[in-house]
């Protein structure tokens, strides 16, 4: 058995799919529960009761949504261009997907464990964009093409101050490896030592993944839907099954680049019981708890300031942070050196 | 297996590559483009370059083509006149391109490298991962040459933007912490109007305290200059 699916093609072949199929699927029916739970937690804060009908406590609606987009007809808008239309939510969704490849849920437990997982990471997150763009370009309406444009600059702009950020926890782990990256917060986790950042990276992953007080580019009382508004049935499924799972994929970022990925948090006896990867879940609920939250506390920001918050603040403060932070290391000889950590 | 690989995004490369400049759609070409960008950052990662293939993603994909993106589909092509003048320009353009091919070919028939430009590569510890290595070697042994590029990036920085700066003010300004400072009795008055009555000593309509003359930014559309302000009241 061991034979056959560690040193044939086809086994290896077969353990691949099953070990993607085994990150997806959960990750599909979060994305479902994860639509649910946004609808329940804002309704609470709203004194609402939220979607109550379909199932115990309204936990079918996610799957009634579902079959309602499935069985709806696809609208091509004339004058659109049928290919990139078709292409655009396909590309948002495959993004959303891949970058799982390399999320570590245990101690070397990720589908890839790659040298530059981080740098992966990065990547993908900045293809995010293409999607948007080439949706507001091919569905030739001009509400789709500015809200294309505004998230294409909005991203641009939060990735600059993503990547400065993430430059300051590599100073402090040493390795571009994400398992090297948690393993590194064992004695502390790094929201504590770096919080200022830990603050900006939360705010630029809500405006990176376009979310509430950011979400200009699908803002609905001056775009209608925004980039989207010509997409229906399945196309418009994709999109947003791609949101979220990208919400998802931000908190686990954030989870393993500053609150400890899979560690519990103190090393001792009851809270060492719980197995990593519940650990990992834990932390990724809370964030997107608080994505949540914000999206029920705050008004959305004007345009304007969008701009000047990522540049004019973001991008200085993260620069600043980023060579203190070099500069402390060096001075108490904390620099991890490259050929340590491998 | 892995020559198969490298020839199906070999093979994708220079196919996108070739549709970047046949394809008729300026937005195709530039979509042709970072096609061909992912194709070669996938011959980076066959050839063993990871960090380099991810920094390729990064920056050419990431940033540069979303840039060339925005640009290119806000452009308002017509295919037509496009190819009006294409029987007028194609000597002029093959003239052109057989001068440059023949250069090429030339250079590259006669190429000699110098002596002393030829160096032995640098010993690197096996046990560093690439981008380890990368740093090694850049940040360490070449920091002169590579503090050299990152000045001349940024003058170009610079020069990019003293270029699209414009003195003429275009647009109403903003400071933040004047607009946190301002108090409701700044801007509004409140007016017991009796019944019957008008608020007509105010001009018959109530209006925020100040013109927009007044209370904006200096340096806004339309704002004299603070200096010119003080002159004109010197002279009054």
């Amino acid at each position: 058995m061991e034979q056959f699916f560690y040193h044939t093609l086809v086994g290896q072949v077969i353990l691949m799919v099953l070990e993607t199929l085994a990150v997806l699927v959960p990750l599909l029916i979060g994305v479902a529960y994860l639509t649910l739970m946004e609808r329940k937690v804002m309704a609470a804060m709203q004194r609402r009761r939220g979607p109550n009908v379909n199932g115990p406590f309204g936990l079918l609606q996610a799957f009634a949504d579902a079959i309602k987009m499935i069985v709806k007809e696809t609208v091509i808008p004339s004058g659109a261009n049928r290919v990139l239309f078709l292409f655009a939510p396909f590309l948002t969704f495959s993004l959303a997907m891949v970058a799982w490849a390399v999320i570590p849920t245990g101690n070397g437990l990720a589908v890839a464990n790659i040298n530059v997982g981080i740098l992966y990471l990065l990547a993908i997150s900045s293809l995010g964009v293409y999607g948007i763009l080439i949706a507001g370009w091919a569905s030739n309406s001009k509400y789709a093409f500015l809200g294309g444009l505004r998230a294409a600059a909005q991203m641009v702009s939060y990735e600059v101050s993503i990547g400065l950020v993430i430059v300051s926890v590599l100073l402090a782990v040493g390795s571009l490896n994400l398992n090297d990256i948690v393993l590194a917060q064992r004695h502390v986790w790094f929201c504590l030592p770096m919080f200022p950042m830990f603050i900006v990276f939360v705010i630029s992953a809500l405006a990176e993944t376009n979310r509430a007080p950011f979400d200009l580019p699908e803002g609905e009382s001056e775009l209608v839907a925004g980039f989207f508004v010509e997409y229906s049935s399945l196309a418009f499924g994709l999109f947003f099954l791609g949101e979220y799972a990208n919400m998802i994929l931000m908190s686990s970022m954030i989870s393993i680049l500053f609150l400890g990925g899979w560690l519990p948090p103190l090393g001792i006896a009851p809270l060492t019981w719980v197995p990593g990867p519940l650990w990992l879940i834990f932390k990724i609920l809370f964030c997107l708890f608080v994505f949540i939250w914000v999206r029920a506390t705050f008004p959305r920001y004007r345009y304007d300031q969008l701009m000047r918050l990522g540049w004019k603040v973001f991008l200085p403060f993260s620069l600043l942070w980023m060579i203190g932070t070099a500069g402390f290391l060096m001075a108490t000889g904390l620099l991890p050196h490259a050929g340590g950590v491998n | 297996m892995a020559q198969l690989v490298f020839y199906v995004f070999a093979t994708v490369l220079v196919f996108s590559a070739i549709m970047v400049i046949t394809a008729r759609n300026p937005v195709h070409s530039v979509l042709f483009l970072i096609l061909a960008f992912f194709n070669a950052s996938g011959l980076f990662l066959i050839a063993g370059a990871e960090f380099l293939a991810m920094l390729l993603v990064i920056v050419y994909v990431g940033a540069v083509a979303v840039l060339f993106l925005f640009v290119v589909m806000m452009l308002d092509i017509d295919f037509s006149r496009l190819r009006e003048g294409f029987q007028k320009y194609a000597p002029l353009g093959a003239c052109v391109g057989g001068v440059l091919l023949a250069e090429l070919v030339l250079a590259f028939s006669n190429w000699q490298m110098a002596p002393a430009a030829v160096r032995t590569p640098l010993a690197i510890d096996p046990s560093l991962t690439n981008t380890a290595a990368l740093g090694t070697v850049i940040y360490t042994h070449y920091i002169l040459l590579f503090q050299a590029c990152g000045l001349v990036l940024l003058v170009a920085m610079i020069g990019a933007i003293v270029l699209t700066l414009r003195d003429q003010p275009m647009g109403r300004r903003q400071v933040v912490s004047r607009q946190h400072a301002r108090k409701v009795g700044d801007t509004l008055e409140l007016v017991t109007v009796s019944l019957g009555e008008n608020v007509a000593e105010h001009g018959g309509f109530l209006r925020p305290k100040g013109s927009y003359y007044e209370i904006a930014v200096p340096g806004s559309f339309g704002v004299p200059e603070p200096e010119a302000q003080e002159n004109e009241e010197k002279g009054a």
